[in-house]
């Protein structure tokens, strides 16, 4: 369902229709199952998908990997379609660059005595060149040096086929589990010999200490005499993991040493998340590299190879053109287990795993205005480093959940499945806090901003597309009868007066957001809670953050050429808050770029939504007309389908207009896109930052109280400065933002 | 034999390679140089052969003991022996002539052999014992407590350096104590050649004892600790005493020259079915060792001599991978290969030089010495002559 966008001008009252439609994007589903499974895989292929539909007939299958030459036949014969076996290592390669460049959080160093072990990276512009070591039976060793440039420079036969084989052979395990199960219980000292060993201890001249392993397996040369060896067959799963380890790491690091690249991913189902294996390869590789490199893994590695085949076959369509995006609902994450999927039998504890990517219509790129791309960090508190703030807001999240699916179900009141499916939806992300209780980094970085959007693609999945859209049309429709009042009295003040009242007017806006608990519980047992109410709920100057001065100040001067204002919400927000304050940036000379969410998120207001309103105020503004229709004021989608803001990811059309107008002036209002994210966020070019702050919690961290204010003004630094530790925010008390007192 | 390591310094005040006249003294009889690693002790005794009838009339009775007890055997208890192929006669010492003996026995008869030293009276020789390797360290106390013998622990780094030098520059008898490979993979065309070592500089040693560790060499004094691996000998044993029962490093490379490692191994062609062109990886190459071991029919078809080959190659080379990338690293073409690990041991050493050979397009080339493990041993002897408290002028 979404809107449709379509003004009605006949309809007193509304503004536009709602249409329920079903609005299918492009998702690719990936899952990971045993080969145990293969034909009942291609059966339910057959079923669903071959049998059903006409336009199968003449596709082809893209196969890859080192066993998809003996699967073609099986293949062809079970679907009757071609099947086109595609090169493994370029396959791997092409899936390696998709998920760099595609997906949050993709990467991450594995420190496993950190308290919080998974170190994600953010997405990295210069993602070339790196070094790719995939460990499957074999290690092979690739360059990649762009998209189409890369080269196998080497590789080792001692891989995962070395441990499963030799341990098969050593031990009772069978298989790889039960090896790695092993592994984890054993100890390599009464195998290895180590130093101290040989030297009684540390072998200090050359800096080796006594626990470093001199000779792998080095105690299992039998001793004629009878001193009989103690040790256990885990003891020797965890020697040969180690011994294998260790040796890939030494081997990839001397290849990066001599190839001068900074960058190793490791992939192939020898990893598969296994924590002791991670934390061996990082050792040999901090190791070796005397901590100059740091062993990068990927969340998707074992997807590389069906993500490069699927390319191949989606090269015809362009699939460059397009970004794509992690769906958090439908994906399993590290460590966490998802409902198996239809062809495997409902009794078996089969091992299997999911991951859907859905297509972003348009490709995402940086914000330019951001001082420093590579050292963006959208959120501003890392869940997953903080665990305080992190049991906050998962409680936070759990206890809100009846209330949004109530309200979920009230939006479809023609719906009979409305309730069964709120009911689903409940369940499923109840589940997935659950997890994230258990496994923080299972998804990547745990920000309130994903869990967030996380509830967002469930409630998608769930098919409540937007649940908000009648509360949302009811608030626009309201706000538009005041505004003519609200301009009138802006336009009576002097300019200082009027100012102040424009800032406190989109703060006051702000206190409006369904989002919030307070706030729904006040408008929710209030009607006539209105605009000037709101007004008075704000904190009285000085704010927690106050620069409001500063930024009167600033208004004195030239006009800014182009501001950037990324709304928040509907209604009053939008209408009495960001339209008068765009209409006077217009007044001033300043160009106006206003943007909202490409996709509904909580009760934002959509692209959709925000043309037919701009067309609305227009009708009731001739300084907003004539900026429309002169091109001043520009109407656009950010990309986004979030209540808060990765302006890392946005869209490029959006980028380009920002480039081409020469945005000197960014506004970022709202909890979601001035809080939780781009708090610290540095801008090359001046930006405010406004919000009420609606959540006790997070106001008291700040060092404030509920509906304290931030009025956070920047002037843009030119130089590269220190951009200030994302975690600040729970320890500073802020009277002035830290830029402005410089 | 530590393996794992970081680089080490370049040592300042080395040994030089011969005591230079008159600023040396000479140490009293016998003059022993011992190397004492985790799976090997080695042992170098100098038998001089130019004792006066003086000396032979001041000379302790013990000191008579043990030159006839060393030098008239050539197994000592169950486990020690010596190497008579590998004796150096009429050697030049510190003024003196005499003949080098090489003597090794397992790191786990250390005790018997102190026990040894104390029945034959060492101690009364007021003899300085020069060692090296780890079981300097770990066996100091054992040496005092049992044998009554004051250690004189020696870097064992240095001692290969200059036991390399030294044994390298007096000539193994008259013949060439450095040699490599021509047409390593050709059985038939194989054939082992001298190689003029006079003018080394710079080299990589690559020293695999249990464990290994890889120096690369710039001058005589000027050398460092650039890389090492723990899969070593004793990897290679270990596994082998694992998979096959095996007892000794002989068993197991009798087994391994028996062998065939495809039947353990999986192979390029067993993944791909044939060549892996995109990669230029032909079908014969190892994809993954002991790549077939968890197949049940391919693990019990594996025979002992089959697993003990795949274990020997699978070690060999991944040793000759990593000391060529040191090499590359380094920029060095010569690489030099030592430690017991390459006793009796052609098929490794075949292996290592076809590693060089063939994957640095002949850029890289192999070396081997004679006295493949003594090397340590042989520097702590010499360490012994420069550095004894007795003030014997020197008559070279």
């Amino acid at each position: 369902m979404m809107v449709t966008g379509r003004y009605n001008k006949q309809d007193d009252h509304h503004l536009y229709e709602i249409q329920e439609q079903n609005e299918l994007g492009a998702r690719i589903h990936f899952v990971k199952f045993e080969m145990t499974y293969f034909e009942k895989c291609l059966d339910f292929i057959k079923e669903n998908l071959v049998s059903s539909h006409g336009e199968m007939m003449g596709k082809v299958v893209k196969a890859t990997g080192g066993g998809s030459h003996k699967y073609t036949n099986l293949i062809r014969d079970k679907l009757g379609l071609e099947c086109d076996k595609e090169d493994e290592m370029q396959c791997l390669i092409q899936g390696c660059i998709f998920v760099l460049r595609n997906i949050t959080n993709e990467a991450f160093e594995y420190q496993r005595h950190s308290p919080q072990p998974y170190k994600f990276q953010t997405m990295d512009a210069d993602l070339f060149p790196f070094l790719l070591v995939n460990i499957g039976s074999g290690v092979s060793i690739v360059k990649v040096e762009s998209h189409d440039k890369y080269e196998r420079i080497g590789g080792s036969s001692i891989g995962g086929g070395s441990f499963l084989g030799l341990g098969c052979k050593l031990t009772k395990a069978k298989n790889f589990d039960e090896l790695l199960q092993l592994a984890s219980q054993g100890d390599h000292r009464n195998v290895d010999m180590l130093v101290r060993d040989i030297y009684g201890g540390a072998y200090s001249a050359l800096g080796l200490p006594g626990e470093l392993i001199a000779s792998s397996f080095g105690k299992m040369v039998s001793a004629k005499d009878g001193e009989g060896q103690e040790f256990e067959e885990q003891d020797i799963a965890k020697s040969l993991l180690h011994t294998i380890s260790n040796d890939i790491g030494q081997i990839s690091c001397l290849y990066a040493q001599l190839h001068g690249l900074r960058k190793i991913y490791f992939g192939g189902f020898f990893i598969r998340g296994h924590p002791v294996t991670m934390h061996t390869i990082t050792y040999a590789i901090n190791f070796w590299s005397r901590g100059t490199l740091q062993a990068l893994f990927l969340r998707h590695e074992g997807y590389l190879g069906a993500i490069g085949a699927f390319l191949k076959g989606a090269e015809e369509d362009d699939s460059e053109k397009y970004c794509w995006g992690e769906n958090y609902a439908g994906s399993s994450g590290l460590h966490s287990t998802s409902p198996p999927p239809d062809f495997i039998p409902r009794d078996r504890t089969a091992s299997f795993d999911r991951f859907e990517l859905d297509r972003l219509e348009r490709p995402l790129v940086s914000l330019p205005a951001l001082l420093d791309p590579p050292s963006y960090f959208p959120d501003t508190v890392d869940l997953t480093e903080d665990p305080d703030a992190r049991k906050y807001w998962l409680d936070c999240f759990e206890e809100a959940l009846g209330k949004v699916a109530a309200r979920a179900v009230a939006s479809q009141p023609s719906r009979d499945d409305a309730e069964m499916r709120a009911q689903q939806f409940m369940a499923k992300y109840n589940k997935r806090l659950e997890t994230l209780r258990e496994h923080p980094f299972a998804y990547g970085s745990l920000t309130v901003r994903s869990l967030l959007d996380t509830r967002e693609q469930c409630l998608n999945e769930f098919h409540f597309a937007d649940p908000y859209q009648h509360i949302k049309q009811q608030e626009n429709e309201a706000a538009l009868r005041i505004l003519p009042e609200r301009l009138q009295h802006l336009d009576s003040l002097e300019f200082r007066a009027r100012q102040v009242a424009l800032a406190e007017g989109l703060l006051a806006g702000n206190v409006f957001d369904w989002g919030a608990k307070a706030i729904t519980r006040l408008m929710e047992g209030d009607d006539s809670f209105g605009f000037e109410e709101a007004m008075s709920k704000l904190q009285a100057r000085p704010w927690l953050v106050d620069d409001l001065d500063p930024w009167l100040e600033r208004l004195q001067d030239h006009p800014h050429k182009c501001a950037l204002i990324f709304a928040d919400n509907s209604g009053l927000d939008i209408i009495l808050g960001v339209f008068p304050f765009a209409r006077e940036m217009v007044l001033r000379g300043t160009q106006v770029i206003l943007c909202a969410n490409s996709k509904p998120a909580l009760n934002d207001v959509t692209y959709g939504e925000l043309k037919i309103l701009a067309k609305k105020v227009a009708e009731l503004c001739p300084t907003i007309r004539t900026a429309l229709s002169e091109g001043h004021l520009k109407v656009m989608a950010s990309g986004a389908a979030s209540p808060c803001l990765d302006l890392s990811r946005i869209d490029e059309m959006l980028s380009q207009e920002c480039q081409r107008r020469g945005v000197d002036l960014v506004v970022l209002e709202g909890m979601g896109r001035a809080i939780h994210t781009n708090y610290h966020a540095a801008f090359s070019c001046e930006s405010l930052k406004l919000a009420v702050l609606k959540n006790k919690w997070l106001a008291n961290r700040l060092g404030g109280d509920v509906f304290s204010v931030i009025f956070k003004y920047t002037k843009g630094s030119k130089v590269e400065g220190k951009t200030p530790s994302k975690n600040d925010i729970g320890t500073q008390q802020p009277r002035k933002s830290p830029e402005t007192d410089r | 034999m530590a393996a794992n390591g970081a680089a080490k310094p370049a040592m300042d005040g080395a040994t030089t390679r011969r005591p230079r006249l008159g600023s040396m003294s000479r140490p009293p009889f016998p003059w022993f140089g011992m190397d004492i690693g985790g799976t090997l002790a080695k042992l170098v005794y100098y038998e001089p052969t130019d004792i006066t009838p003086d000396e032979a009339e001041a000379e302790r009775d013990s000191l008579k003991v043990i030159r006839k007890y060393l030098t008239s055997n050539v197994a000592y208890g169950k486990e020690g022996i010596r190497d008579t192929h590998l004796e150096m006669k009429n050697l030049a010492l510190c003024g003196r002539k005499g003949n080098l003996h090489f003597i090794r026995f397992p790191t786990t008869g250390m005790e018997r052999f102190l026990h040894m030293g104390h029945e034959k009276n060492f101690s009364s020789l007021h003899t300085t014992f020069c060692a090296t390797g780890g079981g300097a360290y770990r066996f100091e106390e054992d040496f005092l407590r049992i044998a009554g013998l004051q250690l004189n622990k020696l870097d064992e780094l240095d001692c290969l350096i200059h036991g390399i030098h030294y044994i390298d520059s007096s000539k193994f008898n008259g013949s060439s104590e450095c040699y490599w490979y021509k047409n390593p993979t050709r059985e038939d065309l194989c054939e082992k050649m001298p190689f003029d070592f006079r003018n080394p500089y710079p080299y990589i040693v690559v020293n695999i004892g249990s464990g290994v560790s890889i120096l690369a060499v710039y001058s005589q004094d000027d050398y460092k600790r650039i890389s090492g691996t723990s899969l070593g000998g004793g990897t290679f044993l270990g596994l082998c005493c694992l998979l096959t029962g095996c007892d000794t490093f002989e068993d197991a490379i009798e087994m391994a020259a028996n062998g065939n490692s495809t039947n353990v191994d999986k192979l390029v062609k067993d993944i791909y079915g044939g060549d892996y062109t995109r990669f230029a990886l032909s079908g014969e190459t190892v994809a993954s060792s002991f790549g077939n071991m968890h197949i049940k029919e391919k693990r019990e078809a594996a025979s002992k001599e089959d697993l003990a080959r795949a274990t020997l190659v699978t070690i060999t080379n991944n040793i000759g991978s990593i000391a060529r990338m040191c090499a590359l690293t380094e920029k060095i073409e010569r690489v030099v290969f030592v430690g017991n690990f390459l006793r009796v041991n052609p098929i490794s050493m075949k292996l290592l030089a076809d590693a060089m050979d063939f994957w640095s397009s002949g850029q890289l080339k192999a070396l081997f010495l004679e006295h493949e493990g003594y090397f340590g041993a042989v520097g702590a002897l010499l360490q012994l002559t420069k550095t004894s408290p007795f003030d014997v002028p020197i008559d070279q």
